[in-house]
């Protein structure tokens, strides 16, 4: 599991952690994958494919709803979770972990630092009545 | 925001870690911390439990009872023995479904409806209108007086011997009787909304909670309401305020096999008419290939046109793709038929399938046992 206290979030709920110099994982939050229940399929883009700061890049339908996936920054995927194609529950089980959706080649790590802290989601949470 | 109803079960709900939600204004569990599917697969599998003490009920006693409710319910009440328990609607004169209920015999002249949350201020509005000319009758209301608990999955019967012994055995599907259960006196039917067998219990608000406790005790798992509904459409069961309403009928439902048309109720005429110049739409199920999940309001389309909208669209646990009921043409409603549900701009193909998408394998499930 990624330290959730590295990870910069947004308000659309979404988190992105470097795993390496200028390449980052992105998922959902845990507040996220509890407001969805039980995840059952995920529409994610292609290895090679583009995700653009702030658009969608994806759906995921729970069995409740279908919400879409914004990206929290401009990058390259390179690689999508596999897992989540058989076990889509593993965003439900372990959000910031196992139930990753796409590492990315980020095309400006510093985008990172407009992004919130775990403190500053916390709060955007509070504020939101969550 | 208005106050929320709460029902006498809320304390259980929030022990047991249920997300709450607004339901017709009614504080309701979606689900337990197991989850929508882990539920849907205990009720499907063993054994779950539901609070359902939303729903309308209201009691009718009196000599005008009977005569006062056959003027209003679709079935028939002359031969619905005592004990027993009756699917059926109330019909607007147009033949517009008011509500759809379930009517319990339960002595000479003492009848118990079951309706729905959303409708039942309307269904209760609705008999009362009725009633001055079946004087006497007494039509008394009854929600926050009392609980209502459904035990529903092929391991109910099991599950209440401890409780209720030699009761399941004397209760065939249907049948409704007074009995103690767990040392409670229960109204207990054979009925259910999730198409397994199950039995759902009625008595008094404040002992509510102790049978719960009992039944979890005995190895029920605890099931909100998001299972109930992914239950009832795989079961093909219609939710009145979603799939039909006053501008729906019963036969266009394709629920006409619960209309005496030879019996005198209100909406009868309209609905002898409806059938004598044919139907414009009915009611169909549908699956969908791939991935794709309908949902409600998602257009239909077959042959290049828009035919109708989704009314209930859902994830089929049990046949693990997108279920959906729609009306369409009676020409584009037939099993096998091919359509395209519009998924947020995506076409998803599909086809039309004969109700339900789910059917129990031992016996029948309890509506078609009727």
């Amino acid at each position: 599991m990624m330290d959730p206290q590295r990870l910069k979030y947004t308000r659309e709920h979404e988190w992105v952690g470097l795993e390496s110099p200028g390449v980052a994982l992105i998922g959902i939050t845990d507040y996220a994958q509890d407001q969805l229940g039980d995840v059952v399929y995920l529409a994610l883009p292609e290895p090679g494919g583009r995700v653009v700061r702030l658009q969608k890049f994806g759906e995921v339908e729970s069995v409740k709803s279908v919400s879409d996936l914004f990206s929290p920054v401009n990058g390259e995927v390179l690689a999508v979770n596999q897992a989540l194609r058989d076990h889509p529950e593993l965003v439900n089980q372990d959000p910031l972990g196992e139930g990753w959706l796409l590492r990315v080649r980020l095309a400006n790590a510093t985008e990172l630092n407009t992004l919130m802290s775990k403190a500053e989601y916390e709060r955007f949470l509070h504020r939101e009545g969550g | 925001m208005p106050e929320l109803l709460r029902t006498s079960l809320y304390d259980a709900h929030k022990k047991l870690g249920a997300k709450m939600v607004d339901f017709h204004g009614w504080e309701m569990p979606l689900h337990y911390p197991a989850g929508i599917l882990a539920e849907h697969r205990a009720v499907r599998n063993a054994c779950g439990l539901f609070d359902v003490s939303h729903m309308g009920r209201i009691a009718l006693r009196g000599q005008g009872a009977a005569a006062l409710l056959d003027l209003l319910f679709t079935g028939e009440i002359d031969d619905l023995p005592l004990g027993k328990a009756r699917y059926g609607f109330l019909c607007n004169e147009k033949g517009g479904i008011i509500d759809d209920v379930v009517v319990l015999s339960l002595a000479p002249q003492a009848f118990l409806l079951v309706c729905n949350a959303a409708s039942w201020d309307r269904a209760l509005g609705w008999v009362q209108q009725w009633s001055p000319r079946f004087e006497p009758v007494e039509i008394v209301p009854g929600r926050e007086e009392t609980a209502m608990i459904a035990l529903q999955g092929p391991a109910a019967a099991e599950r209440l011997e401890t409780l209720a012994p030699g009761l399941s055995t004397s209760l065939p599907p249907f049948a409704v009787t007074s009995e103690v259960v767990a040392g409670l006196l229960v109204t207990v039917a054979r009925t259910g909304y999730t198409g397994e067998d199950g039995f759902e219990f009625i008595l008094g608000a404040k002992e509510g909670p102790d049978l719960w406790r009992a039944l979890l005790k005995e190895g029920a798992a605890p099931c909100g309401l998001g299972a109930r509904d992914t239950l009832r459409l795989e079961a093909g069961f219609r939710l009145h305020g979603q799939d039909m309403d006053e501008d729906t009928t019963p036969l266009e439902a394709a629920l006409g096999r619960f209309v005496r048309m030879e019996k005198v109720f209100v909406g009868v005429e309209a609905l002898r008419e409806q059938k004598r110049a044919g139907l414009s739409r009915r009611l169909v199920g549908f699956t969908l290939e791939g991935h794709d999940i309908p949902r409600a309001g998602y257009a239909v389309r077959a042959e290049g046109q828009e035919i109708g909208r989704v009314t209930s669209g859902t994830f089929s646990p049990t046949l693990q793709r997108g279920i959906g009921l729609a009306y369409a043409p009676p020409r584009h409603a037939e099993p096998g038929t091919r359509i395209i549900v519009d998924i947020r701009g995506r076409d998803a193909p599909g086809k039309v399938v004969a109700l339900p998408f789910y059917r129990r394998k031992q016996g029948e499930s309890s509506l078609a046992s009727l």
